[in-house]
């Protein structure tokens, strides 16, 4: 186990090196000028001076390894010297947006909790909906709950999360106006008002992605556990004499579990992607609209550095799923 | 010509003679067009659409759909207003007889946008099916039939899906939809770029599918005997691997569509696809949030026409998964 978590790794190194270069060709093969937005009236000689202080001076590949270099070494220094207070990366360059000038990564850091509560809260809901969902409905298999609960996995499937999320605003923000229909970052939790405030702001974004999440979920939960109800050990385990309730919620919801928790762990790095969409519905300023500006804005090294976060999170999690369905179930082996 | 030669020939020559001459006098020659027992015939796609049509999810699908396709493809001859035409003095209009689902901001017929939206919401939906079920049945079936091809190619489709893709599309529509318009007139050149962009980056999970398929398939006897009558690998994929592995592929093509659409419209949600002028379902929706407060209807309708659009591609996926699985089959 411990030998094939090392090779994934070592593999993932040269993934992910290429998916860098990858995306930072295609930024290189835009037509799109960083230096777009400066008036005309600015000389030609300053506009390269600028451009050489933007360090767009250099050939493609220098940059692409100083790129490499800030992401891999000066940053993880820097977030070093933070921690331990020492000073190995004084002076040394980091990532700069061209936008803002200031360091993506702070950018990001500010950034990240408003992505991860909305995201990360909807997840644990959705999971939290889907499972129950697919044990009655894979144990009723037929039934009125398992008709009803199908079809509403299938719309909540197909329905994107810009539309739910639209006519949840017009429901509860604008025509019954229970919550507000603009995610408030600047709000600070410190007493109970504001928690409840948070709370009710939170509601409808975590909503709809919980929704989406829990249609998906829910069909491999059901799916996964009509596989197991037809098992012989589960015959045997009736046949023995263990409760109904026994034999469902512990023999047959364990062995089920398993792939559906590599799918779970597999959904997640798409989870940050579509939350990109949500987050421009609610007007919430995670990453996803992080993105979306730095895009508009042409601002190269945001771009780049966010997409290949997101690489880093999917490569990350296909381990961990592949890892985990070898941890949890030991018919599986990898060596 | 050996004298053992010729007389090889002459008996040869002789037992022909002698065999049709025996064979016309008994008669009871097998017919020529034998009639099977049982009275009627049954061919695999009768037997697949027998059980999809038992699958009634699928089939209400089936015709709404259907519905939705003459609805864009026909309705603009039968409704013949310009969805392009500005007609400010009726702007924000309600539902009306001139206007059946009201105008939007310019006073554009929202009915007539949205037939002419539903028209490039759904060609972008198919072409980039297309697209991408061709790169995945070919990626597929090269990675499954030839061993060498096997591991690179299998290492491409898991970098492609490391790929964040939702981030990577908003780049590649960012970057290059200005040199893209230019040489193909604006709504061209954006259809070819979303078309092109969702197809590269959607045709992985077929690819893998198929590939399952073949490594399994060139185990079985009838590809043995194909092979062992010398049949070049061209025809062995086209005439034994593909009609095989066809039922996993229209499965994964009608899934396609459903993710094609709802990317598109993601895209254009985010005022990354088509251009304002040139409707698409996604484009009414996103021009619509502007003022959803007081126009809700507008935001509602094209929304509902995405949703329904996929939904009924969904069942009718799930509808043929079932009837295309002979496990289930006749259950």
């Amino acid at each position: 186990m411990l030998n094939f978590t090392l090779r994934r790794l070592l593999l993932a190194i040269p993934t992910l090196l290429f998916i860098s270069l990858v995306i930072f060709l295609l930024l290189e093969a835009s037509p799109g000028d960083p230096l777009g937005d400066v008036p005309l009236t600015v000389p030609p000689e300053v506009k390269e001076k600028m451009r050489e202080a933007l360090g767009l001076g250099q050939a493609w590949y220098v940059r692409y390894v100083l790129w490499l270099k800030q992401f891999f070494w000066i940053e993880p220094m820097h977030w070093f010297d933070q921690i331990f207070g020492t000073d190995f990366s004084a002076g040394a360059q980091r990532i700069i947006s061209f936008q803002s000038r200031s360091p993506v990564f702070d950018i990001i850091a500010q950034r990240i909790p408003q992505t991860l509560i909305v995201v990360g809260m909807s997840y644990v809901v959705g999971v939290m909906i889907a499972i129950p969902i697919g044990i009655v409905s894979a144990y009723k298999q037929y039934s009125w709950f398992d008709q009803i609960g199908t079809f509403v996995s299938m719309v909540g499937f197909s329905m994107p999360t810009f539309f739910t999320g639209v006519v949840l605003i017009i429901i509860f923000g604008v025509k019954l106006q229970w919550f507000p229909s603009v995610y408030d970052t600047t709000l600070v939790v410190n007493d109970w008002g504001s928690f409840m405030q948070q709370v009710r702001q939170m509601i409808m974004p975590v909503t709809v992605l919980a929704l989406y999440n829990a249609a998906q979920i829910s069909r491999f939960m059901r799916a996964s556990m009509l596989d197991n109800l037809g098992q012989d050990y589960v015959r045997t385990a009736r046949a023995k004499g263990l409760g109904e309730r026994k034999v469902v919620l512990k023999h047959v919801l364990r062995n089920s579990l398993i792939p559906v928790v590599t799918v779970i762990a597999l959904g997640l790095p798409a989870v940050f992607g579509g939350a990109i969409i949500t987050e421009q519905v609610f007007k919430v300023n995670g990453l996803g609209q992080l993105l979306i500006s730095a895009i508009h804005g042409n601002d190269i090294p945001m771009v780049l550095t966010l997409t290949f976060i997101f690489a880093i999170l999917i490569v990350m999690f296909t381990l961990i799923a592949d890892i985990l369905y070898g941890v949890l179930d030991p018919r599986i082996r990898y060596d | 010509m050996t004298e053992t030669e010729r007389q090889h020939r002459l008996d040869t020559a002789e037992l022909i003679d002698e065999s049709a001459s025996g064979a016309a006098v008994t008669a009871e020659l097998p017919p020529d067009d034998p009639v099977h027992a049982g009275s009627e015939t049954r061919s695999q796609w009768l037997d697949v659409w027998r059980q999809f049509s038992s699958h009634k999810g699928a089939m209400i699908a089936l015709v709404l759909f259907v519905g939705i396709l003459l609805f864009v493809s026909i309705g603009p001859w039968l409704w013949t207003v310009d969805p392009t035409y500005v007609d400010i003095r009726a702007r924000n209009s309600g539902f009306v007889a001139a206007h059946p689902l009201g105008t939007d901001q310019l006073g554009r017929d929202m009915l007539a946008r949205l037939m002419a939206g539903g028209r490039v919401s759904i060609a972008v939906g198919l072409t980039a099916m297309l697209i991408a079920i061709f790169l995945g049945s070919l990626i597929g079936v090269l990675s499954g039939y030839f061993r060498r091809l096997d591991g690179p190619l299998m290492r491409v489709t898991e970098l492609f899906l490391a790929l964040p893709l939702l981030p990577l599309l908003l780049l590649m529509v960012t970057l290059f939809r200005e040199p893209l318009s230019k040489n193909f007139g604006a709504a061209t050149g954006i259809f070819i770029l979303i078309v092109s962009a969702i197809g590269a980056t959607s045709w992985m999970q077929s690819a893998r599918i198929v590939r399952g398929d073949v490594l399994g398939l060139k185990e079985r006897e009838f590809i043995l005997a194909a092979k062992s009558i010398g049949t070049p690998p061209r025809r062995m994929i086209m005439r034994h691997i593909l009609p095989n592995v066809l039922s996993p592929i229209m499965v994964a093509a009608t899934l396609g569509i459903a993710t094609a659409i709802i990317t598109e419209s993601a895209l254009s949600f985010l005022g990354l696809g088509f251009p304002p002028d040139f409707p698409t379902w996604g484009r009414l929706l996103y021009d619509a949030v502007d003022q959803m407060v007081l126009y809700p209807s507008r935001v509602i309708l094209p929304g509902v026409f995405i949703s329904l659009t996929v939904l009924c591609v969904n069942y009718i996926g799930d509808g043929l998964r079932d009837a295309m699985d002979p496990r289930i089959r006749g259950r």
